[in-house]
């Protein structure tokens, strides 16, 4: 087995160990959407135009709560210093451990999301075009998210100012994910912000790994 | 890697403090002289545009602030980036002068911004443009940077973890410019680098281009201070930087 | 071979040490001691690739400890103050998945028998006490061969029985042709002819 998967299901093993915690971000997904109607006129008309914003927001914000699990945890026991020295490249290491993030954090949250969009009145056919672009825009939450843990991983309270500097950079992810699914909802062609989101997930995916290392390795320094 | 021996000066706190504190009033000279010469020009010389009367003067002003902004940025990112590659400490020291002007220098722009798109798109801040959202994700990105910097007690450790996200974010500048190009925004097109040469009379270019000079100018002058006043800082410890202080206390 | 050349190392304002000049051979042991917080920890952190001196640099071989990679990077084993187990697994999981990281050949469960863990091969590591846990970081030492030890104070809530197994195994890798520096406030525990000794 080679170490992209043995470095993923340690990780899912761990994970899965403190199951508990796995609910969490999934809890303050559906309260966060929930607060909403709550603060706006919960009219049909408000709902389905803010809907799909709602959705995108809380999605983003849930994933920030596991943020610092991300190597915080890893680095305080060791583990991540071992990861440095070993034959693997720390590039490949960085993958791995974004990937089963991913699994574990971002796709529950993926899947919740049809089920609340439809509390939001969003129109079934816009359903899949917002399930693609959630699985096209996560995996470069999930670099942003690891970028952020990764600068604060050495700082005792970073968690708080990795959102800050996450946040602002998630932004595009915003722009072009909402834009797609508010396309389809009108039922245009949505092709051209899906190209978009897709570029970019191909571009973290590529250079955001070699920056998480860097940021790593100075970290532990 | 080797490097030329100018870089080796360069890396050189004392030299290039001699260096700024000779520099710097030149370029703050010459960058007032062309704001003074080019404000007047722009607001009492320059003849009112056909559309929009006198407020289209913030041209005078809104472009070049934020083609500033954008400078400080790619100053600050490769400034980092030679401080993280050969740590060289006063390439940090460069980043963290540049930031705090960037900040400013962008705020400007989106000040100046919204001051122009109420009379002429009816409204304080549009916020779907996407050249305003990757503006305004400029600042974050120095705001971003300056606190990433604070929260480490190893100044060593800020500089080079601050330099990540710095030269990470350096892929918001070109996006900037080209959203105009790319998206149908309420910003027009470019103005400068259209195809077929400059899409403004020389009456209003010739201000235009001054403002920029003078702005450019005035911006590496406060660059070139802050720099002085951050090797004081990382260096007060030090002979040459105690005999400098004694000596201008005589 | 160990080489190093004109370590210095700072914190802060302070020189810990500087002109550290030293080299490391098939067979040989070097010894750090020195008072607390005299840099043991960060010289050890220096020759393993993880921390940058402030001048001088460290080779393995030809190539700077810090540019290692791939099976070269697995020559240098680093033993820490951290044990790097992860809480929430056992200690057949937790040394399983550093044999498989470090393309280590030895087997995992008779180890366990001689660090005198065999019972607590299913514990989670959480449960271990902190000697427990010290002994199972160390047994990673044996599951991949590497080439250099670097151990900072290894015999950190050992009891004497684990104390006389660290310097025995030391031993016994130093005569494979093995290479070690150990940072220890016991340097006479290990009792070894012709160690060299970096006394911070």
């Amino acid at each position: 087995m080679n170490a992209f998967s043995t470095i993923v299901l340690r990780d899912l093993r761990v994970a899965f160990r403190r199951f508990s915690e796995l609910a969490n971000p999934l809890l303050f997904f559906v309260i966060v959407v929930s607060l909403f109607p709550l603060a706006l006129s919960p009219t049909a008309d408000v709902l389905r135009t803010v809907g799909t914003g709602v959705l995108w927001v809380s999605a983003l914000l849930s994933s920030l709560l596991t943020l610092d699990a991300l190597f915080r945890g890893d680095a305080e026991d060791g583990s991540l210093e071992q990861l440095l020295l070993s034959p693997v490249p720390l590039g490949l290491a960085v993958l791995a451990k974004i990937a089963a993030h991913w699994l574990v954090t971002v796709l529950p949250l993926m899947c919740l999301v049809p089920l609340l969009a439809a509390t939001f009145d969003v129109p079934a056919r816009a359903l899949p075009t917002l399930a693609f672009a959630l699985l096209l825009a996560t995996p470069t939450l999930s670099v942003l998210v690891g970028l952020g843990a990764a600068l604060t991983v050495s700082l005792k309270r970073g968690g708080s100012i990795a959102g800050l500097l996450i946040l602002p950079l998630a932004g595009p992810l915003l722009i072009f994910g909402t834009r797609a699914t508010d396309l389809s909802v009108n039922g245009e062609a949505t092709a051209a912000p899906l190209y978009l989101l897709a570029a970019l997930a191909a571009f973290a995916l590529s250079l955001g790994p070699a920056a998480i290392a860097a940021a790593l390795r100075v970290g532990l320094e | 890697m080797p490097l030329p021996r100018w870089f080796h000066l360069l890396g050189s706190p004392p030299f290039v403090y001699r260096l700024t504190s000779r520099l710097g009033p030149w370029l703050g000279g010459a960058g007032c002289l062309l704001l003074a010469v080019g404000g007047y020009w722009a607001l009492a010389v320059a003849p009112p545009d056909y559309q929009q009367g006198e407020v289209y003067r913030i041209i005078y002003i809104h472009p070049q602030t934020a083609y500033v902004a954008m400078m400080a940025y790619v100053v600050m990112a490769v400034a980092a980036g030679i401080g993280f590659v050969w740590r060289i400490k006063l390439a940090h020291a460069a980043a963290v002068s540049a930031a705090p002007i960037g900040a400013s220098f962008t705020f400007c722009a989106l000040v100046t911004g919204s001051i122009w798109g109420r009379p002429t798109w009816g409204t304080f801040w549009a916020w779907g443009d996407p050249r305003i959202m990757f503006e305004t994700l400029l600042l974050f990105l120095f705001l971003g940077y300056l606190v990433l910097r604070a929260a480490f007690d190893d100044r060593d450790k800020a500089d080079r973890v601050s330099a990540i996200l710095a030269v990470v974010g350096v892929v918001n500048v070109p996006i900037i410019h080209y959203s105009v190009i790319w998206w149908n925004t309420l910003h027009q097109g470019p103005t400068l680098l259209a195809e077929g040469g400059p899409a403004m009379t020389n009456d209003m270019l010739v201000p235009f281009l001054i403002m920029f000079a003078g702005f450019t100018l005035f911006f590496y002058w406060l660059l070139l201070t802050r720099l002085q006043g951050e090797i004081v800082e990382r260096e007060r410890d030090t002979r040459w930087i105690q005999e400098l202080v004694a000596g201008s206390r005589a | 071979m160990l080489r190093a050349r004109g370590l210095a190392i700072w914190r802060g304002e302070r020189c810990l040490f500087e002109g550290l000049d030293f080299e490391l051979g098939p067979g040989q042991l070097a010894l750090v001691v020195g008072p607390n917080g005299a840099g043991k920890t960060t010289l050890l952190r220096v020759l393993a690739g993880l921390a940058q001196p402030t001048s001088g640099r460290v080779t393995w071989g030809d190539s700077p400890v810090d540019a290692l990679a791939g099976e070269r990077r697995a020559e240098i084993a680093y033993r820490g103050h951290l044990d790097g187990l992860k809480k929430d697994l056992t200690v057949t999981e937790n040394l399983a998945f550093h044999s498989a990281l470090f393309l280590g050949r030895t087997a995992v469960e008779p180890l366990l028998a001689e660090i005198e863990l065999a019972r607590a091969a299913d514990t989670r590591a959480r449960y271990l006490s902190a000697g427990q846990r010290r002994r199972a970081a160390l047994a990673a030492l044996k599951l991949a061969p590497a080439k250099l030890w670097l151990l900072d104070e290894p015999m950190t809530n050992l009891d004497s029985a684990g104390r006389a197994l660290v310097v025995a195994w030391t031993r016994a890798h130093l005569q494979a042709g093995g290479s070690a520096v150990v940072a220890t406030h016991q340097p006479d525990e290990f009792v070894a002819h012709g160690a060299i000794v970096i006394e911070l």
